[in-house]
């Protein structure tokens, strides 16, 4: 495997008694798209601004692109673009002119700027507004000029804290498919914060679950499915004309059935859990029956579940700390 | 960077409003003393009134007060209004975040701050007294000392340092302070209790203890002088006036009180330029030294200090 361009060691930082971000371990390599996901407040933000040398970590190091985050920030923040998740801009200047005062910042020499700023504004598709201020844009165009902003510096990185908040699906899709072609085209290592799976889902080669400071897993989907739910990962769903008695007198009969390990009963919706593939034994059974089948839906874990898995116990955990506060 | 933030300046209402004010007052004040002129030159038994254009700065009717002791109060407020929203609010537009996210060193964005407003007010001031001067030329057409021009040049000197002093101490609550009003009300509220209650408030707490002056010997006298004096320089308006008085006034000689053995003899004759510039520098010096101290505080707040939106 090639050297990681993002290196986290033993990560910690404390805000007060509260540990935001506890021993984080992660590596993230070239040319790859990682999502960073978990709930609000989990640290994910604080994890990139550490990344990015905006706050210092209690404990740990954190190496991105060879340097030291917390003692070089500058050398970092060369090589690494940062969208924030509420990116502002000067709003009594067009979105050019505050995408020139970046490249400026950014030591871009004037005579390659005009060209460079047209460029991105191109790739962003917010050339037709780049004379208009930015006080007039919506949050999806902001969004874009956002992403134009880190990449006038030409980054090797781009780290995106919560990039598809508050924008409509439609513009959703097409951001997320503006990172991942500009990932695939220039070989941009590219990690995204984000609390939406269905994002996450879509762009990310890995995803890392983050949840009160911790990353509970990292890896490609079907590695984190797999990983969680071992081999009882085949749920199948059947749902039913009739509602089912309270004591269903074939329910003791299927559970005999080898490989199911859990039933669930909701009026006429059944639910099946088993380590391998039952689908079309449970339908000819109960046609057979006697029942009339109207709907069949075999589950694949996506990340949701994943997600919906991790925060099942981070919640339960919540919910009895709280009953002892009561 | 400050090429940006001059033009923010610039461009923003509330500096044209401000420079506004102070060319109106500094034509008021013209006015005035332009009126009186005559008979303040004409005054052979002032020793100072050979110096027209320092008299053109000081001259008044007593209708409304010369322009050196007006900027006493208006140089605050221009250093508060160009400081107070200085970081607090790129933080809450989030653009803070943007900018601390680029390789530039975070003390350039406090320097480009400081800088830029400093060029302005420099400017804005050097253009005032030019103008002053050129005017006088024009109307008077007497010949300028090259002392009179030194003066008024340590004059705006003195006067930018003022402005830079309140400048850094908004600058600093802009950082300390999340929202733009609370630091702009803080900083005007420090403004205030030096203008105002400070004296009123020294002078409570002098009468409480010090003893009746009868019984006093003159050196005694003098040392409690000196020591309310020297409470009163605490504030920097007083080291203001303080400095620019005796700058444009030039038969000023001291500051603090004088026996009668030191006056015996003194012929109430100007002091040469170097002279007043000795008397005053204590508290040019103490006007820079808060001003660095104010900036100092701001850049130790500012540098370690966690950047979110």
């Amino acid at each position: 495997m090639k050297d990681p361009i993002i290196q986290l060691k033993g990560l910690t930082k404390y805000y007060g008694p509260v540990k935001a971000v506890d021993e984080l371990n992660l590596d993230i390599y070239k040319g790859e798209i990682f999502g960073l996901l978990g709930p609000n407040g989990a640290g994910k933000t604080t994890t990139i601004l550490m990344m990015l040398g905006l706050t210092d970590p209690t404990s740990g190091t954190a190496q991105v692109c060879g340097h030291n985050a917390t003692s070089s920030p500058i050398q970092v923040k060369k090589k690494v673009g940062y969208m924030p998740d509420s990116v502002g801009f000067y709003d009594n200047m067009t979105a050019l002119e505050n995408l020139l005062y970046i490249g400026r910042l950014n030591g871009v020499p004037e005579h390659e700027l005009k060209k460079r700023s047209a460029e991105v504004l191109e790739i962003v598709g917010l050339s037709a507004e780049k004379d208009k201020k930015t006080s007039a844009f919506s949050r999806g165009m902001k969004q874009r000029l956002g992403l134009a902003d880190v990449l006038i510096k030409n980054p090797d990185v781009i780290i995106l804290d919560e990039p598809t908040l508050g924008i409509d699906p439609t513009g959703v899709r097409d951001f997320l498919a503006l990172i991942k072609q500009l990932s695939r085209q220039q070989g941009l290592t590219v990690l995204l914060s984000s609390h939406h799976l269905h994002h996450v889902q879509q762009v990310c080669d890995r995803v890392g679950i983050f949840v009160s400071g911790k990353l509970l897993a990292q890896g490609d989907i079907g590695g984190l499915s797999a990983q969680l739910f071992g081999t009882n990962s085949h749920i199948t769903q059947i749902s039913i004309t009739k509602p089912i008695p309270q004591s269903w007198p074939l329910e003791p009969e299927l559970k005999a059935w080898e490989g199911i390990s859990q039933i669930s009963i909701r009026e006429n919706e059944l639910e099946f859990t088993s380590d391998r593939d039952i689908t079309a034994g449970l339908v000819r059974f109960l046609v057979e029956k006697g029942y009339d089948v109207i709907g069949v839906n075999q589950k694949n874990y996506g990340l949701d579940d994943i997600y919906q898995k991790y925060f099942e116990s981070n919640s339960t955990k919540n919910t009895s700390y709280e009953k002892s506060i009561a | 960077m400050v090429h940006k933030e001059i033009a923010d300046h610039i461009r923003s209402w509330r500096f044209a409003i401000l420079i506004a004010l102070i060319v109106l007052t500094f034509i008021a004040a013209m006015y005035v003393s332009l009126a009186n002129i005559k008979s303040a030159v004409g005054n052979t038994k002032d020793p100072d009134h050979v110096f027209l254009y320092l008299k053109l700065l000081t001259t008044t009717d007593n209708s409304i007060p010369p322009f050196h002791v007006f900027l006493s109060f208006l140089a605050p407020l221009l250093g508060i209004s160009l400081g107070f929203d200085a970081v607090n609010s790129e933080q809450n537009s989030g653009t803070l975040t943007r900018l601390m996210a680029q390789p530039i060193y975070r003390d350039n964005l406090l320097l480009a701050k400081f800088v830029s407003a400093l060029v302005i007010v420099s400017g804005l001031f050097i253009a005032l007294a030019l103008l002053m001067i050129g005017g006088g030329l024009v109307l008077t057409g007497v010949r300028m000392e090259p002392q009179e021009l030194l003066r008024i040049l340590g004059f705006i000197t003195i006067t930018i340092a003022y402005v830079a002093f309140w400048l850094s101490l908004s600058i600093m609550l802009s950082i300390l302070f999340k929202q733009a009003a609370t630091s702009a009300l803080t900083a005007i509220g420090i403004w205030l209790f030096f203008t105002i209650f400070y004296q009123i408030v020294i002078n409570l707490v002098i009468k409480s203890f010090i003893p009746d002056p009868a019984y006093l010997t003159q050196d005694q006298i003098i040392s409690y002088n000196n020591f309310i004096l020297n409470l009163q320089r605490v504030a920097p308006n007083q080291l203001y006036s303080d400095a620019v008085t005796t700058l444009l006034v030039p038969s000023v000689r001291s500051l603090g009180p004088i026996t009668m053995e030191q006056m015996a003899g003194a012929i109430p004759a100007p002091l040469p330029f170097k002279e007043s510039v000795m008397i005053v520098w204590p508290q040019v010096s103490g006007l820079i030294a808060s001003t660095v101290s104010c900036f100092a505080l701001a850049y130790f707040l500012f540098m370690r200090r966690e950047i979110r939106s």
